[in-house]
This record gives C-alpha cells, sequence and structure tokens, in this order.
C-alpha cells in the first residue's frame, strides 16, 4: 500500500512532522514502512505557462517555436512534442532550473534560434511512466484551463508529495485504505480525523423507480446497494485526484473510473460502475453462476463459471464476477451517460476463490478477500456520487436500490486494566487505558478498571481480549514496557543424554579431521535408489515424493545422505579443492506403505564421504591416498569411543565397489556400511576414488549407555604369542580373529593383525595372516601352563575351521 | 717404589689429560689400573718389602689408583658431554619446514550458531526439543491457529506430500507436540532447533530448505516484560553487549500481541547507515504472547497459563553475525567457505 502523505493531509494534521519521523513512529507502532519516497522533486523554477503562439521552428520540420507566458514574462522556447500547441497552459522550466537527475535547464540556441526554457512532460518532471495518462505520454503535459499562469506546478502537480510504502500484515486490512490509515497515524500522534464529505443535492427522481436488486446468495453478498447517476459528461477528472492517484500507483483513465479508484483508496471499499444504458435490464439480480455458464470478462477472456462463483446478472447473463472483475457488455465507454454504482458487500471466502480460480488478484478482490469494513458500504457509495456530481457534471438519482442482510453491530470486548499489566508487566492505570482506546477512537463504557470496549468494524481483526491487548500495548509503546526475566520456578535446562552424544559424534568426527556439510532433504527422483544402507533397504516399502515439487533435483525425500554428499564432494572437485573428507548427520525419510498417507519414519544416520589424500606431506616422503581402512580406522575409533563393538562382513550394495565393501553389525544387528563407491557412480559424480561410511545413528544413541564402572589397571604383565596363519585367499582375517578369540578362552585381552603376507615360498591361493595375541589376568600372573594349553586350542581351532597351518 | 707409584700417577694423569676419546681413555684405564697394569705389578712386588714398608706402599698404591680412577672418570664426564654436544651439532634440523599435517575438521557454521543459541537458552534453563521434518497440516497449521482456508497459510507456501502431510514449515509443531503432550500439566520451557522447507526459488535470499530456531515458555503469570527481558539477554550474549533491542508490532497466527524484535546496527549504532537501510534497527525475530486458542488447543486454560514464544532463523543471523552475503553458501559445502568459520 503507497500511501501519499498530501492526500492523507486531508484527513489529519500532519504538518509539523518530518516525514522521516512519522515514519519511525509507525513503523514502532503498528505498520511497517517499508519505504519513503519523494514523488519527484523538480525545483521551484517550473511553473504554469500559456502558449500565446506556436510556429514552425523556420530551420527544423519538427520543432515549434513558441511564446510562452509564464506571468511575469513571456519566453520564446523551442518544443519539440507533437501535442503542443496555441492556446494549452503548460508545465515550463525556466533557465535556472533543475529538472530530476541533475538536468539544469539553461538559455540555448536551437538551429539558430534562441530557446528560453523548456516545456515539460510528466516524465522529465520525475512522473514515473507507468502512471503517466495515455493522452500524455507521448509528449508534454497540458493542464486544465482553471490552472493559473505563474502557479507553481510543484504543488499543482503533486511533485512535492512524499509516499509512504507500508508492508501490511495480513491481520490490518484496515490499513487498506487512506481513512484507515489516518485512524492510525492519528492514534499515534492523538489528533482528530476530518472525514470526508458525502451530502449530494436531492432529485425528485429515485434510484429505486430505476432499478431493483434482488440477491438470491445472501450468504456470499448480504448487502448489494445500487446507485444511479445519470447525464455524466465523460472527462479527465480533476487534476488533484490525478495527482494523488499517481502518487497512490494508479493510472488515471477518465473521471468515471478515477472516481471509483480514488473512493476504493479513500474508503477500502471496492466499487464497480456499469453503463447502465447497456446493462439490459433494470434488474441487478445476484447468484451463483450456474454449471456451464460463461461471461466475458473486460480483459476479453471468456470465462467458465462454477456454481461457487458469485456473479451479477441482469437477471439472465452475468455482468460482473463478484468483487473480481466485470463483464465486457456494460463497461463503462466514452459514450456513457448513466451509470449504476455498485456498493457491496462480498464474503471474503467466495472472492479469494474466484480470484485464485482465475488467476485475478486486483486492488478489489484484494480488500474484498479480507473483509470490509460493513459500516462503509452505503458510504463509499454515497462518496462516490457526490463526486460524480461534482466532477462529471452528473446528476445522482435519490437514494439507492438495496438488499441488506449485513450485520454492522460492532463486537464488544472487555479488558480489565489489572489483567492488561499481568500480560504486559507494565503498571498502566486506568486513566492510562482509557486514553489509549480515545486515542484509537474506540467508544468504550468504563467501570473502574473494567472496560467494555466497541471495536469499531473497520477493525476486522480484533475479536478477543488479547487483540485489544496488542492495541493498548502499541499505543503504550512497546519501548516502554520493562525487561524483567521470568519468575517462575526456576527449571534446570540442558541437552539430554542423545543430543550431548550427538555433539560428542560431532566433535570425535571432526577431530578426525572431518569437516561438517548440511545437505538438502530433498534430492533427485534418479538418485535415491544408490547407496541404501542394507537395513533401511530391507524396511523401506516406498521413498517419500513431494505433490508439487518445484525441480526435478528436489522431489523426493532421501533414504540416504551420500547422494547429496558426492553432489558437494563433486561441486569441490570442479573447483581444484581435492582433499576432502565430510561428514553429516541428518534425517533419512521412508515410508512403510506403497502409497504414502501416514508421516514416514524419520531415521537419523551419521555418514561420512572421503575422497583424496589423506595424508601429505611430501618433504618427508610421506603421503597416502584415503582408502577403504583409512576411513574404517576413522569408524573403529568412533565405536571404540563410544564402548560400542561393531563386526564387518563383506557385502554386495547398490552403489558401491563389490570387492571394498562391508557391512557393519552391533549385537547381530545390521547398523550402516562402509566402503568404496562404485567405479560407475564414480564416473557418473564425477568423482575420483571415493569412499563412504553410513551408519545408523539413532540405533548407536539408542544403544549406548555410560561408561562402565572402575576396572583396576592390571599389575602383573601380560604375556604375547605371536602366531603367522598360512589359509586360503579367500578366508578372512576377521573370521580367523573370532576363532581365536572363541577358542582362546576368556584370559585373551587383545587379538590383533600385524602381519599379511602373499606371494614368494607361499603355495599358490594361499595366504600368511599373522597374530599377537595378548594375555593377561589382572589379578594374577600366568603360568606357562594356562598360555600354552589356550594356544593348543586356537591351534586346534583354526585348523579344523579354517584349514590352517603354522606357517614354517 | 714409592717413587715409581708417584712416577706412574704423574704419567697417568698426564695421558689422562691429553686423551680425547673414551676409546683412548678406556686404555689409559686398562693400562693402568688394569690386572696386567704397573700399579698391579707394583703390588704384587709388595713381597719383597719390610713388614714396616708395606702398609706405607699399600696405602700409596691404593691412593694413587683412586687419584688416577677419579681423573679417568672426571675425564669421561667432560668427554662424553663434548661427544653428546658434537652428537647433538650433527642432529640440528631446519625447524622451519613444515610439520607433518594432521586433518583438522569442524563444525558447519549453522551448527556453530545453533549450538551457541542452545547453549545460551539452556543457560536461561530452557530444554531442546526435537520434532518430525515432515509433519501433519494439524501440528503444522491448525494448532497453531492456521486452520484450513486461513489467509495467513498464504504467507507460508509449503510442500505438501499428501492432502495432510508436509514438509514442516516452521519448528512450531514441536511446540504444539510438546503442550499437547503434558496437556496442561506443567510448564514448558524449551527451543526447538530444526530444518524447515518452503517452497521458495533458491536465491542469494531464499532457500527451499533453511533452519529455525522457536522458543516457548509456557507458565503460570508469563509477561511479555518476560519476553523482553529474555531476548535482550540473548541478544547482548550473542551479539554483543553494547546492542540494544527493541520490539515492533506485527502479526503471527499463534502469537497475540504479535512483535519482531530489532537490534540496534553494529554499524552505525542506530544513527542510520546502508547496512540498516537508514533505520538503526536490524530486524533480527519474530516473538509474542502464545494465542490464547493455541494454548487451549494443547490441553493449557488460557485463564491459568500464558506463555511467549519466538522464532530465528540462525541463516539470517549468521548472515549478519559474519557478514555471509548469499544464504546458498550454507548448502553449497564449498571447502573453501565452511573452513573459514571452524576455527574457535
Ligand atoms: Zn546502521
Amino acid at each position: 500500500m503507497f500511501v501519499s502523505l498530501n492526500w492523507l493531509k486531508q484527513y489529519i494534521d500532519i504538518d509539523h512532522i518530518d516525514p522521516e519521523d512519522l515514519a519511525e513512529q509507525i513503523s514502532k507502532t503498528g505498520i511497517e514502512v517499508d519505504g519513503i519516497e519523494h514523488f519527484a522533486s523538480a525545483t521551484n523554477n517550473v511553473v504554469v505557462g500559456y502558449v500565446e503562439s506556436c510556429e514552425q521552428h523556420p530551420n527544423a520540420d519538427k520543432l515549434n517555436l513558441c511564446q510562452v507566458n509564464v506571468g511575469d514574462e513571456t519566453l520564446q522556447i523551442i518544443c519539440g512534442a507533437p501535442n503542443v500547441a496555441q492556446g494549452q497552459k503548460v508545465a515550463v522550466a525556466k533557465p535556472g532550473a533543475v529538472l530530476p537527475g541533475n538536468f539544469k535547464i539553461k538559455k540555448a540556441k536551437l538551429r539558430g534560434v534562441e530557446s528560453n526554457g523548456m516545456i515539460c512532460s510528466l516524465q522529465e518532471l520525475g512522473v514515473d511512466e507507468k502512471y503517466v495518462p495515455k493522452a500524455f505520454s507521448e509528449g508534454i503535459f497540458v493542464f486544465p484551463d482553471e490552472v493559473e499562469v505563474g502557479d507553481d506546478v510543484n504543488q499543482l502537480l503533486n511533485l512535492d508529495d512524499v509516499i509512504f510504502e507500508f508492508d501490511l500484515t495480513p491481520n490490518r486490512s484496515d490499513a487498506l485504505s487512506m481513512l484507515g490509515v489516518a485512524y492510525e497515524v492519528a492514534a499515534i500522534l492523538d489528533v482528530d480525523v476530518h472525514l470526508p464529505q458525502t451530502n449530494v443535492s436531492t432529485t425528485a427522481e429515485k434510484a429505486e423507480d430505476k432499478v431493483s436488486v434482488r440477491v438470491d446468495a445472501p450468504q456470499q453478498n448480504p448487502y448489494y446497494g445500487a446507485f444511479l447517476v445519470k447525464d455524466i459528461s465523460i472527462g479527465p477528472s480533476p487534476l488533484w485526484m490525478r495527482n494523488y492517484l499517481m502518487a497512490a500507483g494508479i493510472r488515471p483513465i477518465n473521471n468515471v473510473v478515477d472516481i471509483t479508484n480514488y473512493v476504493l483508496l479513500e474508503y477500502g471499499q471496492p466499487l464497480h460502475a456499469f453503463d447502465y444504458d447497456q446493462f439490459g435490464s433494470d434488474q441487478v439480480v445476484v447468484r451463483l453462476a450456474n454449471e456451464g455458464e460463461t461471461m466475458v470478462t473486460l480483459d476479453e477472456q471468456e470465462r467458465s463459471l462454477a456454481p461457487h462463483h458469485l456473479v451479477i446478472t441482469n437477471g439472465d447473463k452475468p455482468h460482473a464476477l463478484a468483487g473480481v472483475m466485470g463483464g465486457a457488455d456494460a463497461e463503462v465507454t466514452d459514450q456513457t451517460k448513466t451509470v449504476l454504482i455498485e456498493a457491496a458487500y462480498f464474503d471474503p471466502k467466495t472472492v479469494r476463490q474466484a480470484s485464485s480460480d482465475f488467476d485475478l488478484k486486483s486492488e478489489s478482490s484484494a480488500r474484498f478477500e479480507k473483509g470490509v469494513d460493513p459500516n462503509r458500504v452505503r458510504q463509499a457509495g454515497e462518496r462516490a456520487c457526490q463526486l460524480l456530481e461534482q466532477y462529471a457534471g452528473a446528476t445522482v438519482l435519490d437514494g439507492v436500490a438495496e438488499f441488506d442482510q449485513l450485520d454492522k453491530q460492532e463486537k464488544t470486548v472487555t479488558i480489565w486494566t489489572s489483567t492488561i499489566n499481568d500480560r504486559l508487566g507494565t503498571n498502566m492505570t486506568n486513566q492510562e487505558v482509557a486514553d489509549i482506546l480515545r486515542k484509537l477512537h474506540f467508544h468504550f463504557h468504563q467501570e473502574g478498571e473494567t472496560f467494555n470496549v466497541f471495536v469499531p468494524t473497520r477493525r476486522q481483526d480484533i475479536h478477543i481480549f488479547e487483540d485489544m491487548l496488542e492495541e493498548v500495548a502499541r499505543i503504550y509503546g512497546y519501548d516502554e514496557i520493562p525487561f524483567t526475566l521470568p519468575q517462575g520456578g526456576s527449571q534446570a535446562g540442558g541437552l539430554t543424554r542423545r543430543q550431548q552424544l550427538k555433539r560428542y559424534i560431532k566433535r570425535f568426527l571432526e577431530g578426525a579431521g572431518l569437516m561438517e556439510t548440511v545437505t538438502y532433504s530433498l534430492t533427485n527422483e534418479e538418485r535415491i535408489n544408490h547407496f541404501i544402507s542394507p537395513e533401511i533397504q530391507s524396511e523401506v516399502v516406498s521413498a517419500v515424493p513431494l505433490k508439487m515439487p518445484m525441480s526435478e533435483d528436489h522431489s523426493t525425500l532421501r533414504l540416504s545422505l551420500v547422494p547429496e554428499m558426492l553432489q558437494v564432494i563433486s561441486y569441490n572437485l570442479a573447483r581444484k579443492q581435492g582433499q576432502l573428507a565430510y561428514y553429516e548427520m541428518g534425517s533419512v525419510f521412508l515410508s512403510h506403505e506403497g502409497e504414502v498417507t501416514k508421516q514416514p519414519a524419520e531415521k537419523e544416520r551419521v555418514t561420512g564421504v572421503f575422497t583424496g589424500e589423506w595424508v601429505s606431506h611430501p618433504w618427508q616422503q610421506e603421503k597416502k591416498l584415503v582408502d577403504f581402512f583409512v576411513v574404517k580406522g576413522i569408524v573403529d575409533a568412533l565405536f571404540y569411543s563410544l564402548n560400542i563393538s561393531v563386526t564387518y562382513k563383506q557385502t554386495k550394495m547398490d552403489g558401491m565397489h563389490p570387492g571394498r565393501t562391508a557391512q557393519l553389525f552391533v549385537n547381530h544387528r545390521p547398523i550402516g556400511f562402509i566402503g568404496q563407491v562404485h567405479p560407475k557412480q564414480e564416473k557418473a559424480y564425477d568423482l575420483n576414488e571415493t569412499y563412504v561410511f553410513d551408519l545408523d545413528l539413532d540405533y548407536l544413541l539408542d544403544i549406548h549407555h555410560n561408561a562402565p564402572s572402575f576396572n583396576q589397571i592390571p599389575r602383573n604383565p601380560s604375556v604375547t604369542r605371536d602366531i603367522a596363519l598360512v589359509v586360503d585367499q579367500s578366508v578372512h582375517a576377521g573370521d580367523l580373529e573370532h576363532t581365536i578369540l572363541t577358542a582362546g578362552g576368556e584370559l585373551i585381552n587383545d587379538v590383533h593383525v600385524f602381519d599379511v603376507y602373499q606371494g614368494e615360498h607361499l603355495e599358490e591361493g594361499k595366504k600368511s595372516i599373522a597374530f599377537s595375541i595378548h594375555y593377561q589376568d589382572p589379578n594374577r600372573t600366568l603360568t606357562d601352563e594356562e598360555v600354552e594349553s589356550s594356544y593348543q586350542a586356537i591351534m586346534d581351532a583354526v585348523k579344523e575351521k579354517h584349514q590352517a597351518v603354522l606357517r614354517g | 717404589m714409592k717413587e715409581r707409584l708417584q712416577q706412574l700417577e704423574k704419567e697417568a694423569l698426564e695421558k689422562v689429560k691429553q686423551v680425547t676419546s673414551l676409546k683412548d681413555l678406556q686404555d689409559v684405564r686398562v693400562s693402568y689400573l688394569g690386572k696386567k697394569g704397573p700399579i698391579t705389578e707394583v703390588l704384587r712386588g709388595m713381597g719383597k718389602l719390610s713388614k714396616e714398608e708395606r702398609p706405607v706402599i699399600g696405602e700409596l698404591a691404593n691412593k694413587v689408583r683412586q687419584t688416577i680412577t677419579d681423573a679417568i672418570d672426571e675425564r669421561k664426564a667432560v668427554i662424553e658431554e663434548e661427544e653428546m654436544e658434537r652428537q647433538m651439532e650433527e642432529e640440528t634440523i631446519d625447524v622451519t619446514l613444515p610439520g607433518r599435517p594432521v586433518r583438522v575438521g569442524g563444525p558447519h557454521l549453522l551448527t556453530s550458531i545453533v549450538e551457541e543459541i542452545e547453549d545460551l537458552f539452556i543457560g536461561m534453563g530452557f530444554e531442546v526439543r526435537e520434532g518430525p521434518e515432515v509433519e501433519t497440516d494439524y501440528y503444522n497449521f491448525e494448532a497453531l491457529n492456521l486452520p484450513k482456508g486461513h489467509p495467513a497459510r498464504d504467507m507460508q507456501d509449503s510442500f505438501y506430500i499428501t492432502e495432510e502431510l508436509l514438509m514442516r514449515t516452521h519448528t512450531s509443531p514441536v511446540q504444539a507436540r510438546t503442550m499437547n503432550q503434558y496437556q496442561g500439566s506443567k510448564s514448558v520451557k524449551m527451543i526447538c532447533p530444526g530444518k524447515v522447507y518452503r517452497r521458495d526459488t533458491d536465491d542469494a535470499t531464499h532457500s527451499h530448505q533453511f533452519t529455525q530456531i522457536e522458543g516457548l515458555y509456557v507458565d503460570k503469570n508469563v509477561r511479555l516484560s518476560d519476553l523482553k527481558g529474555v531476548l535482550n539477554r540473548f541478544a547482548k550474549q550473542l551479539f554483543g553487549e553494547d546492542r540494544e533491542i527493541r520490539l515492533r508490532p506485527s502479526f503471527f497466527p499463534f502469537t497475540e500481541p504479535s512483535v519482531e524484535m530489532d537490534i540496534s546496527c553494529k554499524m552505525c549504532h542506530g544513527d542510520g547507515c546502508s547496512v540498516c537501510k537508514q533505520s538503526g534497527w536490524i530486524e533480527i525475530l519474530g516473538a509474542g504472547l502464545v494465542h490464547p486458542r493455541v494454548l487451549k488447543m494443547a490441553g493449557y486454560d488460557p485463564e491459568v497459563y500464558s506463555g511467549f514464544a519466538f522464532g530465528m532463523g540462525p541463516e539470517r543471523i549468521a548472515m549478519l553475525k559474519y557478514g555471509v552475503d548469499d544464504i546458498r553458501h550454507f548448502y553449497t559445502n564449498d571447502i573453501r567457505f565452511l573452513k573459514q568459520y571452524h576455527q574457535a
């Protein structure tokens, strides 16, 4: 909403206030002023001039040589505008004037002839092209005859105006009118509001004799008033009205259209003007459209109507889509003599539906959608009649033909000073509350601290105590409310154990050298099918797609964090960043239904992606690319630090390298995977060798328990036995380790691989794996016999289970 | 014999003085003090001495042996010291060469901001709550006083999955869920950070996915002045003690009154500059007193309980605090961006 301060001055006295200060106060009190624009800034050297003569320039076909009387002198001015003519009153920038854009006017010679100034177009005076009336868009502006030669053009054209741009919240539709704004500003400044006058000369003829109104859908249209205005002479509207409309961002058309627009802005009440002679009957019938009915709207589009659309008809055919757009047939034209002015209250939802069905948003529909002031509907019609009488030479027929079932009652809301103070933390007195209500121009009955407030119907947003609390608070001033801290029982805030652990895991991975990413949950429908961890894959029935995605790339909820993270790697590689290790914590979304009807399961994962050099220390000849075991080392350390034991099993899964991928298990439950991205996928994402891990974070958090109780630090030495076992290539170290641990008994406190060998001195298809086995009893020294018997048990077991032989 | 011993002592001490290596020193030790050395030899010849001379010579021989031993030990310490010095001289390295790099990772800027804000509110007695990102229409809208057909639903055009399910457009549903769970049985003091989604085309200031932190405090006698106090503490801790806050009226369907909180501009301290669009203030968050209908729907009697709620965007806060100029930086995860913010 654009608010012209010059226009606003018609209703309230704001002459003594600096516009910037006023904007600040309005913003702080209720409505955000998003912009302050000085309409146009010409100098005081632009005046009204009378073109005494206009002849062709002796040396140029397209130029005119004009003698222009500017009051105190007559200036010879050369003008190139096609519409300049003798007898016009025009805007003259005298030598010394500076026009917008710092365009200085000087005496000059054009093709040998002297020119002492410039006759201006509105654009040259700083008016935005889009507001310039069509008649003047290609040339200079011509004043109506009643202006005086020598008068200041700034004032005449309202060029000194300041325009506020309001950023209105949806509840403040009352400020979609100049009167509403006037009440708002009046409350802030504590001043009176002067309402416009609506009286017309009475005639014997009555509107009701010429037109009748019938409403068949009172719920959608509780009030319809038809005013009749005859003997209209269509022409330009008065200059001041054109100025205000331009300031408000509306292009002037002719007096009838301009007056309906002016009243729309003044009262916030949309009006519609029909050409009465083209209406086709003397009755207005408002009804819901019939199935299959069509009408041609003003924009010459044929519209197919549905039974929830409200139409204004002549008893037979529709002439308007109520509150949204008029029809082409009864449009006001230059030939129009008699006008039917519609002032109506249309149900907000009905208008919103129609405006959205046809994608027609207008100043009118915007106001009906929010609900107009029931007490201003008829007033606005009367105001339009008064202006038509005054500025279109028209005769207004007496009264109005109307249908009226509209509730115009003011709502009552009760407020109490003590409750207000309790909610705001203030110490207002009854007198202060009463003062605020008076400033708001709200009527009320007061008994002690109890106020029965009659909420004016212009404030459709106020229904309950809290709404009034806001009114009182904002006029009292939020700055005046003290700073306090809550008095309630002091709760201990904090993170839950899960939340703490999540932070711990984040810090752990960061300490291990990983950088955190945050990627999108919505991903590409095609990418979604890869890298799904086996335990997710076995559970998911369908992915969760959006009903109406904005783009293919963000159309479906992810089933794995890996695809978007690989995208991040790809993005960085393309920018020559090759040493990358990322982790992310986030949810995947899986539905247990074929077609999603219930909230999907949201499972939290912790995922890592790696590529490039892991260690890069060239001058000491140390350089290591990320490989499976770098990633596994990090994952192992994470599990170690969480005190959770994990096992790995070779696996094959979509998107991953078939020989370099493992599934992870905790307590025999699958909890994720680790491995190299499949070379095909690496190619598809434009990656080098890339490794990932993806873990079921929810489960880790679920099973984690606090650190175990204290274990005695062993006093006795441990015993170490090394064995090198020769086995088939296909035997896994992990399986051997498992066998050793099981067979070796409780005295073993650690087993680890220290060498893997294949090649010379070994049979084809065989490999040797060497283990270091540590024995320890915390309480005593072990005997050789104990260790020996465990060692024998291990040898028997590996021989039997894995056909292992001791390496000679 | 006496002369012989004194001669040996003199000779030995002279040699010890001249020796420069441990090996030579050992040779000296062996040659004078060894079993075949001259002192042993002298002692062996003692049998020829008289009874009176024997102890005198014996004592002298021991003394000479001790003097030589001491001299050798002393010399040994000096040579060892010199050798160590020499060795360390050889071991000298160029300390300006680069160290073996340790990988340094770090949190995403959004995590840092969210955790900072979490800790700040935890310090004021708040809990941290989380909730689903795919929400029901009921919790995302209806329970927050946004019934179907409410015009304010236009304000946050959403990603729907079915008629009844959508990507949450704010984290307020977590508040509604928490209150609903307690059914008016106790006070609630919580913040809920999380991802939210809106139908926006990604550009410098919009993102279809972003982060929100909402807060809620419901108790008996919660006042707007409490909201002001809590937000003031938050703003000063996060942005600096010299920053001021102010509240302006606004509109949210789930609060009444609704306010917007501004902080004074860091650049101009309230005088007006291009950063704050000449106003001297920068908009930070929305807040208000919980709408009685929201309380009632969750089983809280608005006659007994009142509360305040607030909501903020960590991206916006990070952008203001660190001067990040494009919201897309948070989601492209350019390593060169992330690295700028992972130091303490
Ligand atoms: Zn500033």
